[in-house]
């Protein structure tokens, strides 16, 4: 497999060029924004275009606090303590597209929120693919320290039709921290998408995600998985859009480590066209008074688009309860014509419906961060009517 | 009596769903600021007929014409009877992947007298939830009713506002439809046990549907209510005679 692969895309060089933000193509900082990414907001930001990491920036003040924004290359050749934090919570012969990032290694963000310091206006990060037929791994880490708070906006998106992006990410939220973290995708129709991704959560703290996929894409494939300790929370959210040929197996899974840890996993997933989507979610009850419970909802819009939707709930302890809620439909005539009786046309009913479908979750993020997510819902509200 | 504009003039109207013929050539005139009552007992059209006239593509007219306000919108799409000022109030509304909230912007949008309206129906705990899902019978009828009304229709077609809900509620209901009938909104009110005529400031005219046809007309409403209530719709078939016997067994 690893073979083809390198044979199949071009892995390139590992380049870094520093680019201000003017310096970047306005057509390439549109694309950013469809993604939720506006470098002239937040408190700091990382960009990726291609191998080359371009752009990394973090707040004077949350500089003087110690907040680190950086590529994990120049993190792992600067700070002899970060390397703790590199192959910890995931291992690199558990996926060939794991492994294959370790070997060709291009960059990926690095971010240290030190204890007790708290980052609500959030941090973003980019990946970016202009070059036709490469292949983009990369490997980022983020650590939120004791006390800490983290909210992290990231977007990816392309010029190129053609790719392969791996994202494999470390996730470290320690006792009492916080991290909020949202993505919002906006591939091609010919790309390969294998985010590989990974959270610890130590004693109370809390990882909250939230994730939507845009455009059609060849084959995304994503299984983030939470490991929450004692207390820990965790709440993993996803909202995808299936058009055209696209092929999508996106699951969530959660193990319960700690006693007292609590976690949800809501899925939402919108197909039309001839899409195809495979809906996972996985909770594992290791601990006891653990408490989670998972949703998957999907609503398809044409007769040629399908779903499967697999839930899986797995228990290894008394007093971890566990529980489930799956549903597949199509929106009924009955819907529509109740909405076309109020006054609405029956695109204006479908676009409706599809909003209300898809609005979940955006009530547990901080409000700093809605933004992006509200207007990547607003996209597919759009392109859901076709 | 009151003599007003014709607002909606039902003519002939013949309506097959799938292939059962569900109405058999109604005739029903709606004045400005009438209010009507349809009576009846169950499955004999009375929701079809508001189905029909609110413009539902089940509801297939083979015969007749709906003329309102001087024009023929028997063809016409739902939501362009909509804009019209046509508002219905259904019986079962289906659940809704929308939040309430959500839709009450976009109708106050859409219709911007609504603006106008205060809730006094005490629905606003209910604005975060998604439409019907896990409502009890009275907050459906409660909600149904605030939603139809936010359009500010000329013509409200009611259907059962007053079943399966509680004596409070019935009279939440019955005032907050009061307004609008003092307001001078034209009604056609389908009630399957009558019980909200005690507390309408005004019922004008009823009408008795049995199977697919409206086999008496009175503008004593409150009477006829009473003899249904005490003899039955066989009762009244048998004291107002009915032309075609059969066609109500």
């Amino acid at each position: 497999m690893k073979k083809s692969l390198t044979r199949k895309y071009d892995f390139g060089e590992l380049k870094k060029e520093s680019m201000d933000i003017e310096s970047i193509p306005k057509g390439i900082r549109g694309r950013m924004k469809y993604v939720g990414i506006d470098l002239k907001r937040g408190s700091g930001s990382y960009v990726q275009i291609d191998h080359s990491s371009i752009y990394q920036t973090v707040s004077e003040y949350l500089k003087s606090l110690g907040v680190v924004v950086m590529s994990t290359i120049e993190a792992y050749e600067k700070f002899a303590w970060a390397r703790d934090y590199f192959w910890k919570a995931l291992r690199v012969d558990q996926d060939p597209y794991i492994n294959l990032t370790r070997n060709y290694w291009r960059h990926g963000y690095f971010i240290y929120v030190p204890p007790k310091v708290k980052v609500i206006q959030p941090i973003q990060a980019c990946f970016f693919v202009t070059l036709k037929g490469i292949a983009q791994p990369v490997h980022n880490i983020v650590i939120v320290d004791e006390d800490a708070e983290l909210n992290l906006v990231t977007g990816c998106a392309t010029m190129s039709n053609e790719g392969l992006h791996i994202g494999v990410s470390e996730f470290y939220v320690k006792k009492r921290a916080k991290l909020t973290f949202t993505m919002i995708h906006g591939w091609a129709p010919k790309f390969e998408v294998k985010p590989r991704t990974s959270v610890i959560v130590e004693d109370g703290g809390t990882y909250v995600s939230y994730y939507v996929n845009l455009y059609p894409v060849h084959d995304l494939d994503m299984y983030p998985t939470t490991y929450l300790y004692k207390s820990a929370k965790g709440y993993m959210t996803s909202v995808l859009l299936g058009r055209k040929n696209s092929f999508m197996d996106v699951g969530s899974k959660i193990e319960f480590l700690g006693e007292g840890s609590r976690g949800e996993i809501v899925s939402r997933s919108i197909i039309r066209d001839q899409a195809k989507i495979i809906m996972r979610g996985h909770l594992v009850g290791k601990a006891e008074k653990t408490r989670g419970h998972l949703e998957c909802r999907s609503l398809l819009l044409s007769q040629q688009a399908s779903v499967i939707t697999i839930p899986q709930l797995e228990s290894h302890v008394e007093g971890s309860e566990l529980t489930h809620e799956a549903a597949i439909g199509r929106i009924s005539e009955e819907q529509l014509y109740y909405l076309m009786a109020k006054g609405f046309t029956e695109e204006e009913a479908v676009s409706l419906i599809v909003r209300g479908f898809i609005e979940v979750g955006l009530t547990r993020l901080p409000p700093q961060v809605r933004i992006p997510l509200k207007s990547a819902l607003r996209i597919i509200e759009r392109l859901a009517r076709g | 009596m009151l003599i007003s504009n014709v607002l909606l003039r039902v003519k002939d109207l013949w309506v097959k769903v799938g292939d059962t013929l569900i109405l058999k050539g109604i005739n029903l005139t709606i004045g400005e600021n009438e209010v009507h009552v349809l009576l009846g007992p169950n499955a004999s059209g009375k929701s079809s007929l508001l189905m029909t006239i609110m413009g539902i593509p089940k509801f297939r007219v083979i015969r007749g014409e709906i003329i309102y306000r001087g024009i023929d919108i028997t063809r016409l799409p739902p939501h362009k009877r909509a804009k019209m000022g046509i508002a219905l109030a259904f019986q079962n509304p289906p659940k809704v992947d929308v939040r309430l909230s959500h839709l009450v912007d976009k109708l106050r949008s859409m219709y911007p007298h609504g603006k106008l309206m205060n809730n006094d129906l005490e629905i606003d705990y209910l604005l975060n939830r998604e439409l019907y899902q896990g409502f009890s019978g009275g907050e459906t009828k409660k909600v149904e009713l605030y939603i139809t009304m936010l359009q500010y229709p000329k013509l409200a077609l009611l259907d059962e506002p007053d079943s399966g809900i509680d004596v409070e509620s019935l009279t939440s209901i019955a005032n907050f439809i009061n307004k609008f009938i003092d307001h001078g909104t034209s009604m056609l009110i389908v009630t399957h046990l009558g019980n909200i005529l005690n507390y309408l400031n005004k019922v004008d005219i009823a009408h008795v549907m049995i199977n697919g046809k409206i086999v008496h007309t009175s503008r004593n409403p409150l009477n006829l209510f009473k003899l249904i209530y005490e003899s039955g719709y066989s009762g009244l078939i048998k004291l107002v005679g009915v032309r075609d016997e059969k066609e109500l067994n």
